[in-house]
């Protein structure tokens, strides 16, 4: 298995930027593992990123790749699935760069449910600019723009992209790599916008400000506060408070984007006889 | 410069001035002649003043607004309070009198007619009171001829709205021969 | 419809007429964003571009359509968007994206009285200089500025062609006046239309270096899925695409986003002169304003005064040679333009005081007259005589 996702991988480019503990290698390894399962040719694949660490993936990965503007990646990957439909389009972003600068075009992607499979790395804290407060730092927990504490409430990413329309919702953590990577796979194959939420360490930007020790202890606090789909359904609000919640959140049935384009295609021609 | 007319269509949003101005502009090039519209409209589509303005002539017209019109309509009375003094000296004023109660003073020659209220009561829709002043425009003046004309109504109008159109143009030109004066070359 | 082969003359919008260029050059791809004066352009595009097997998405913003356009052309599909003033500002960090990255596109600017919302249906040409130096950083771009509907539709053309062979962001830079404008047009046929397509790579993807230039200092461009399967980034990067923080990779492509336009002025660069043989005075002015200008030559000599234009079709680069001609030929040199002296600064700059420069300079939000270009060259006229 280990080879196989090697050879997905600019390995010329290794060693990679991101920090020792840091989660965003496993997303990609899922990732990777999920595009060999779901048997992509590679020069049909394409990987659209956002700004961040997590955007560096991109980089990594031996398909086609592109690296845009903080929060643009959707929209960006929007003109290359709509230009060929015929492309398998994934898309990595961070959890500030999809719901703070990029919350626009990420409820529009799943208003339209165009088939993009969208991977967001919650790490719960702006990283690479060295730990500012996210749409997804829990409130107070501290980030350097949150000395005293976070005030904000955070977003649910999965009711976000349920509420704006996304077909199917997922998450996992990076302690739960392979379910990780089996619902990548699921997503990839909903045949519309899906959005596959995977909560991931850091322990320098994040970690290490609110006491939570390093990767190793943060991936533990993953499996000790992650329940499963099934397991909530057991629980109360009350119980469910400070955990998280993995699995198939929800799958929905809608036309998907650049089907229905097609047939405006086919209308636009037969109105004008063409 | 040759020989040159300027048009000046104006009342407010709604009134189908911009297609008029359009259409006359449309038939002008039929004829193989040079032609320019322009339009100026308030930023509501609907109710706000509107303005189109047309230049036909034998030869390039470069700077492509109107300076002095030959020709006014004026189809609301803000239209004509605001645009009735500017008129080329000698040249003509058709008042829709449906809407303007008031004609300002001005050098021009004053044709009001009923153009809205006859568009109502003989074809049936006022909406196609814009066609009736280019029948009545194209028949005082002989800008451009009637079959251009007609082409050119055909040509920018949505389908199923033919005889109408048709029937609101004869009318104008109907009006227009109530009076017989042409305009001086 | 009207079919690809336009030959009778027609009445034809300006808006229309960028819509028509697009189509004949080869854009099968729109996005964008509502706004007035351009919105006729999207309008049409929804139209027609379906109808030829083309994509048009209506985007959630200006910022989305941009980078909407740079991803359906790095798919291999021609691609375009248009705005007005407020929405080219949002653009324009993309478009900084595109001249990294060397993404074709064109970006029309059907420009608008700004700042701000301004007014949004009165025309102006205030968008000079963010046309150049809206994105942030050092960068390429060439912008062309049509005097009259049948020009936007050659230029949109021309636009795209430049856009495929440098790799570049060409923006089309129109005004309310020539966007809204209805006149005749005689358009040439299909096939005297020259459409140019973006150089491939003609290596095996294993030797492909998706930044290594060409001779011209472009490099073949492969689009995703065919094959060759590299990386694209906004960061600076090696011949490889690579990300590196390199000083010398970042100056040298740096330099190299230059040179490929800088060494092709005589391609890039046009102007056109209208009675300058034996012009005395001369009108720099290009747009609508270039219209009113014309006008006011022509009453001018027709007045014994010896008046000529200069009207530049590509704004940037800025046609300096050509400028700079004249200084030494011309007794004075008025830039007309609805603004308060955006092009003029770079009149001055190529004459290098050896001419006198002044403007004529209208922001009331309407077009530039030609009485009042005509009164400033009677003045240039009359000092000229009782000096």
């Amino acid at each position: 298995m280990l080879s196989q996702v090697e050879s997905h991988l600019r390995s010329d480019r290794f060693p990679h930027i991101w920090c020792p503990g840091c989660g965003n290698g496993i997303v990609l390894a899922a990732l990777v593992r999920a595009i060999e399962e779901l048997g992509y040719d590679p020069d049909k694949t394409v990987v659209v990123s956002g700004i961040g660490c997590s955007s560096r993936a991109a980089g990594y990965l031996d398909f086609n790749t592109l690296h845009t503007t903080h929060g643009r990646a959707l929209a960006f990957a929007t003109g290359i699935k709509l230009a060929r439909p015929e492309l398998e389009v994934f898309v990595l972003m961070g959890d500030g760069d999809a719901t703070a600068i990029g919350g626009n075009h990420f409820i529009h992607a799943a208003r339209r449910n165009i088939d993009l499979t969208a991977i967001i790395f919650n790490n719960s804290i702006y990283g690479m600019t060295g730990g500012q407060y996210s749409p997804l730092t829990p409130p107070g927990k501290r980030a350097t723009t949150a000395p005293y504490g976070n005030i904000e409430r955070s977003f649910d990413i999965a009711e976000l992209a349920k509420g704006a329309g996304a077909t199917y919702v997922a998450r996992a953590t990076t302690y739960h790599a392979t379910m990780l990577e089996k619902l990548i796979v699921a997503g990839a194959r909903n045949k519309g916008f899906s959005v596959i939420e995977a909560i991931t360490a850091c322990p320098v930007g994040y970690g290490r400000r609110n006491k939570m020790g390093n990767g190793l202890q943060m991936l533990l606090w993953q499996k000790e506060h992650a329940v499963t789909v099934k397991q909530a359904e057991k629980m109360s609000p009350e119980e469910l408070r400070d955990k998280i919640v993995i699995g198939e959140l929800y799958k929905g049935e809608a036309p998907e984007y650049t089907a229905m384009y097609q047939q405006v295609i086919e209308r636009a021609q037969k109105t004008t006889g063409q | 410069m040759e020989e040159t007319l300027e048009f000046r269509l104006s009342g407010s949003g709604g009134q189908g001035l911009i297609l008029a101005g359009v259409i006359l502009a449309e038939a002008a090039i039929r004829e193989g002649k040079n032609a320019v519209q322009a339009q100026s409209y308030g930023p509501e589509a609907r109710g706000g003043a509107s303005k189109a303005e047309v230049i036909i002539s034998e030869g390039e017209i470069d700077y492509p607004k109107v300076v002095l019109p030959d020709v006014v309509l004026a189809m609301s009375q803000d239209a004509a309070d605001k645009y009735a003094v500017r008129v080329k000296k000698g040249g003509l004023l058709i008042i829709d009198n449906t809407y303007v109660k008031n004609i300002p003073a001005t050098s021009a020659r004053v044709y009001a007619l009923p153009i809205s209220r006859l568009a109502r009561e003989k074809v049936g829709k006022e909406m196609v009171a814009n066609i009736v002043a280019l029948g009545i425009l194209a028949g005082l003046t002989g800008a451009v001829s009637r079959r251009t004309l007609e082409e050119a109504v055909l040509s920018r109008i949505p389908r199923g709205t033919e005889s109408l159109n048709l029937k609101a143009l004869e009318l104008g030109f109907e009006m227009a021969r109530t009076f017989t004066v042409k305009v001086p070359a | 419809m009207m079919s690809d082969v336009v030959e009778m003359a027609r009445l034809m919008q300006g808006n229309e007429a960028v819509v028509e260029g697009a189509l004949a050059a080869g854009v099968r791809f729109y996005a964008g964003y509502p706004i007035t004066p351009s919105t006729e352009i999207a309008e049409l595009m929804a139209e027609r571009l379906p109808a030829l097997g083309g994509k048009f998405i209506q985007m959630e913003d200006e910022i989305a359509s941009m980078a909407a356009v740079i991803g359906a052309s790095l798919a291999g599909v021609k691609a375009l968007t248009a705005t007005s003033g407020p929405g080219f500002s949002l653009k324009q960090e993309n478009i900084g994206f595109a001249a990294m990255a060397e993404i074709p596109c064109v970006i029309v600017n059907v420009q608008r009285w700004g700042p701000s919302t301004g007014i949004p249906t009165a025309p102006a040409q205030g968008d000079v200089m963010q046309a150049r130096w809206g994105t942030h950083g050092d960068h390429p771009v060439i912008v062309l500025c049509p005097a009259s509907v049948r020009e936007a539709y050659l230029l949109a053309i021309r636009a795209v062609n430049l856009s495929e062979k440098y790799r570049v962001p060409v923006i089309l830079l129109m005004d309310e006046v020539i966007g809204h404008m209805r006149e005749r047009v005689v358009l040439p046929r299909a096939k005297e239309v020259e459409v140019i397509e973006r150089k491939k790579p003609s290596v095996e993807p294993k030797d492909y270096y998706p930044y290594r230039p060409g001779d011209d200092g472009v490099p073949p461009m492969a689009s995703f899925g065919e094959g060759y399967r590299y990386h694209v980034t906004g960061l600076v990067h090696d011949e490889k695409g690579n990300p590196t923080t390199d000083p010398q990779v970042a100056e040298s492509l740096l330099l190299r986003l230059h040179r490929k336009i800088y060494d092709h002025l005589d391609d890039v660069v046009s102007v056109e002169g209208y009675q300058l043989e034996d012009a005395e005075v001369t009108v720099v002015a290009y747009g609508a304003a270039a219209r009113s200008a014309k006008r006011a030559v022509k009453e001018a000599r027709a007045a014994g005064i010896k008046a000529g234009l200069l009207r530049p079709v590509t704004i940037w680069p800025f046609p300096e040679k050509e400028v700079a001609e004249l200084a030494g030929r011309v007794r004075h040199i008025i830039v007309a333009e609805m603004n308060l002296g955006q092009l003029k600064g770079e009149v001055e700059r190529a004459v290098r005081g050896r001419v006198g420069v002044s403007g004529v300079n209208r922001v009331n939000g309407e077009l530039i007259t030609f009485e009042e270009i005509l009164s400033a060259i009677r003045e240039v006229a009359l000092d000229a005589q009782s000096g």
